[in-house]
């Protein structure tokens, strides 16, 4: 029940991106078609599930004054945690690529780039920030993830719908893209006063 | 002999018009957060008040110009299949300079802006200018380049967080020994003291301090440029 609390936390009311503004920078140039956001989605959930556990581990048992070392080498957090980011999407992209080349090809340089994606590093560190244990931590990947795979889908759909709108000419694409952010993100302020506890039966 | 190496030199340090739109281009025509989408995430969170933008902008712009600096020259033994990771590990350490600096000489900056130090490893800008610039060109140019895209980003940070520190918080500068209180309900405004009532009716906005108002502010911001630069319109 705790893990549920703090999947829906992560992915309602905490929201990566309409609550932190995590990840934009991808959210914005990928959500033009709804496919591609699609594929990117389901990647970001799939990196963020990994290595959010890994760089728990890695935090409690090297880094920590506690761990294995015995030596409190929290300086190096930041490297060794974007460290195993890159590795872990270059490990999937490896995967992806053997085992379903066709996948691979329609998510294309999406992979990649998700290794520069704020809300990767972003929920590390947010995880190390709010103390979560193990468990905790892989419930509030995927939650993370799968908050952000909704926004995305839900912006790209928006940015369809509205190609066909008389939009004034300096403030279509990107202009556009910013005001539906921002109004999505002032209607998921509606999520904050949920208590998940109530929610999951607790 | 000696005169063609002092010609080399300069060469390598030149300051023409080409180093000068390197500088200028990514104030306007190719701005990275208006134009090209870089970095939008770290410029959200950071930009309710004044005093951590300006802090951040300065950092990126450090971090910035260095790590294209560092790339540039390492460019031609840097392997082609790892280059993500050498480009972050050097960012990453530059940007470890900066958290640990700040950590120690301005702590109170260092603790309202938290995690947002540490998300200048992933701001977008920085790894593009990498990859798109430092990758392919001299070290002098890479830096001048990090020193523009740098300067690019800030400007707009802190053009969003003026009006969102004024219309959210009535104040400017706030947290700092400069601080200004220009508008709201008392009488501790300047402008507005008991005798002088000329902005008094103001009630501090909250919409400003949600992280959707800068979303707001940038696309009026985008609305504006575009409408003075026709040429970024998009036209799809």
């Amino acid at each position: 029940m705790e893990l549920a609390n703090v999947f829906i936390k992560a992915a309602f009311i905490e929201n990566l991106i309409l609550s932190y503004f995590l990840g934009m920078c991808s959210f914005l140039a990928v959500s033009k078609t709804l496919k591609t956001a699609f594929g990117l989605g389901l990647a970001v959930i799939f990196v963020l599930g990994i290595t959010m556990p890994i760089n728990w581990l890695i935090n409690t048992y090297l880094l920590d004054e506690t761990g294995i070392l015995g030596q409190d080498l929290t300086f190096l957090r930041f490297i060794l945690f974007i460290a195993v980011i890159a590795s872990m999407v270059q490990l999937v992209e490896m995967i992806i690529e053997k085992f379903s080349p066709a996948l691979y090809n329609s998510l294309g340089i999406f992979l990649p780039l998700i290794t520069v994606n704020c809300a990767i590093l972003g929920g590390s560190l947010f995880m190390v920030s709010r103390e979560y244990n193990f468990s905790e931590s892989v419930a509030f990947g995927l939650g993370g993830g799968f908050g952000w795979f909704l926004a995305i889908v839900a912006l790209a759909a928006i940015r369809e719908k509205i190609k066909y709108s008389n939009v004034p000419a300096p403030l279509r694409g990107l202009g556009m893209a910013f005001l539906l952010t921002g109004l999505m993100g002032m209607a998921f302020l509606s999520l904050l006063g949920i208590d998940p506890a109530a929610i999951s039966g607790n | 002999m000696a005169e063609t190496a002092v010609q080399k030199r300069e060469a390598i340090f030149a300051f023409g018009k080409k180093e000068r739109k390197l500088l200028t281009d990514p104030l306007n025509d190719n701005n990275p957060i208006t134009v090209q989408v870089l970095g939008i995430c770290s410029a959200l969170a950071v930009t309710t008040l004044l005093v951590p933008s300006i802090v951040i902008s300065v950092a990126v712009i450090f971090v910035c110009a260095f790590s294209n600096l560092i790339t540039s020259l390492l460019r031609k033994s840097i392997p082609k299949q790892v280059r993500m990771i050498v480009q972050l590990v050097i960012i990453a350490t530059l940007v470890t300079v900066v958290e640990l600096t700040l950590k120690a000489y301005n702590y109170d900056v260092y603790k309202q802006l938290s995690i947002f130090i540490g998300l200048i490893i992933t701001n977008c800008i920085v790894m593009g200018r990498l990859e798109a610039f430092a990758m392919a060109n001299s070290p002098w140019k890479s830096f001048l380049d990090g020193i523009g895209n740098g300067v690019g980003y800030g400007v707009i940070l802190i053009i969003v967080a003026f009006f969102r520190e004024l219309f959210g918080k009535g104040s400017l500068l706030a947290g700092s020994p400069l601080e200004v209180k220009i508008i709201g309900a008392t009488p501790e405004y300047f402008i507005n003291t008991v005798e002088n009532t000329m902005f008094g009716w103001y009630q501090n906005n909250n919409l400003m301090v949600l992280p959707a108002a800068a979303m707001f502010l940038i696309a009026v911001l985008i609305w504006v440029h575009r409408s003075k630069n026709t040429k970024l319109v998009d036209i799809s």
